[in-house]
């Protein structure tokens, strides 16, 4: 088998195959816990490291699990991962520990993360396994930071609002208040703004990857007249 | 029989595979137990001091508890919880009883309510809600300064009729956009305070400190 290239994987993972926006794959999480740009980042980065870790195992073990057993192997991997991330959370960082609340152990059940070790990390070598893991994670987190940072501007008028849960007592002073607002767009900390905002994402990069596809055309079609045009002038 | 000694080997695996995450998760468990409640009784710690700071008594407020049966009159609370004395030498200064308000906006609403000896109010600080962001989640001191309000008041103070919301006829602002919250936070607070009242010995007059 043709193993990708790392950059093949990387235009993958943040782009292309982007785990959020084009997978759609683990969105109860991405939805229910974008509300703030703290929260977002706390679940993005106990999805990555879950990722990588299942992502790593997976990849060790590819030879000696045979194709019968391999799903019930796979998700004891990463409910195993999952578990010890939650563990290693609410012992250093209890507060986000307790926001992120049921969204924490739903990990497991994240397809994503099956996803990947089905359909990549068992029949790649290690080093591209964990890379794979390392920037799927990537992309499914920056989409969530994203969501998150924009659902809190929304709706509060304010960045970075209690990042001391995730960086110690210094980060209380982050915050960055960017419009005061007696009544802020509430939707978008709401459940359906979730969903609105999502939505405007996907476009987004729905619309981006049309017009770098009508250009990529447009400058074929530029070459194709140029040769006509120099048939014309021969004849 | 070769499909037989497939469902052995696959057997093999996976319970080698069981037997090693199980591994993995127990060290972890062993190794994170005391940070974890180490981390747990710090929360809880910073929570209580926030209503009484730690200048206002010389007792770990942590270990100092009792127990309030689930469906004792006046508290709401669905299930155990602990109330907290506060202690100066031997003298009860203060206690934190827990209330839960069944009638907020969206489910149920679980408060801190700290009441000096002599009935008045040292502290109500909101630990659990589920009320819409933006609204009614200001009864939260992390979004506005409301629950402040109730330092200092008492059964007397305002006259306990004037214990709900404004637009009940009470003395105490609900939000713009959000009255069902506040007023349940305000009736929570009330029948904690007459609780107290009412079992004002069981609560001050403890003399020995839990060991």
């Amino acid at each position: 088998m043709n193993h990708p290239s790392y950059r093949q994987l990387t235009l993958n993972g943040l782009w292309k195959n982007n785990p959020a926006l084009v997978q759609l794959l683990g969105l109860c999480p991405l939805l229910a816990v974008t509300a703030s740009t703290v929260n977002a980042l706390g679940l993005a980065a106990a999805t990555l490291f879950v990722l990588v870790v299942s992502n790593t195992v997976v990849s060790m073990i590819r030879n000696i699990v045979s194709e019968t057993i391999r799903l019930p192997v796979f998700v004891m991997i990463i409910a195993a991962a999952v578990t010890i991330t939650e563990l290693l959370m609410q012992a250093f960082s209890y507060e986000l520990y307790q926001i992120l609340g049921i969204f924490l152990p739903l990990i497991t059940t994240n397809c994503i993360i099956l996803g990947r070790a089905d359909a990549f990390a068992r029949k790649n070598p290690l080093p591209a396994a964990v890379y794979d893991g390392f920037i799927m994670g990537m992309g499914f987190g920056l989409v969530l930071v994203l969501l998150g940072a924009i659902r809190e501007l929304l709706g509060t008028g304010a960045l970075f609002a209690d990042m001391q849960l995730l960086f110690g007592p210094d980060a209380a002073a982050w915050r960055w208040e960017i419009f005061a607002v007696d009544f802020p767009f509430l939707v978008a900390i709401l459940p359906p703004g979730a969903f609105l905002v999502t939505g405007c994402l996907i476009a987004l990069k729905n619309q981006i990857d049309l017009s770098i596809s009508r250009k990529a055309q447009t400058e074929v079609k530029a070459v194709g007249s140029k040769r006509v045009r120099v048939t014309g002038t021969v004849s | 029989m070769k499909w037989l000694t497939s469902i052995g080997l696959g057997g093999t695996v996976l319970a080698l595979f069981a037997a090693i995450t199980s591994l993995a998760i127990g060290w972890t468990y062993l190794g994170t137990q005391a940070q974890i409640e180490l981390a747990v009784r710090r929360a809880e710690a910073r929570q209580l001091m926030e209503i009484f700071p730690a200048d206002t008594h010389d007792n770990e407020l942590v270990d100092d508890t009792f127990v309030l049966e689930a469906e004792t009159p006046l508290l709401g609370l669905r299930q155990n919880r602990q109330g907290y004395r506060v202690r100066q030498g031997d003298r009860v200064i203060g206690v934190i009883l827990p209330a839960t308000a069944r009638d907020g906006y969206s489910g149920d609403i679980r408060a801190l309510v700290g009441v000096h000896s002599d009935g008045s109010i040292a502290g109500v600080r909101v630990v659990a809600h589920k009320e819409t962001p933006g609204l009614g989640d200001k009864v939260d001191l992390r979004k506005s300064r409301w629950i402040l309000g109730f330092n200092d008041r008492s059964l007397q103070n305002p006259a306990i009729s004037d214990w709900t919301v404004v637009k009940d006829g009470g003395a105490f602002d609900q939000f713009t956009g959000a009255t069902v919250t506040p007023r349940a936070v305000v009736v929570a607070t009330r029948r904690a305070l007459e609780y107290a009242e009412l079992h004002n010995a069981f609560l001050f007059e403890t003399p020995v400190a839990n060991p």
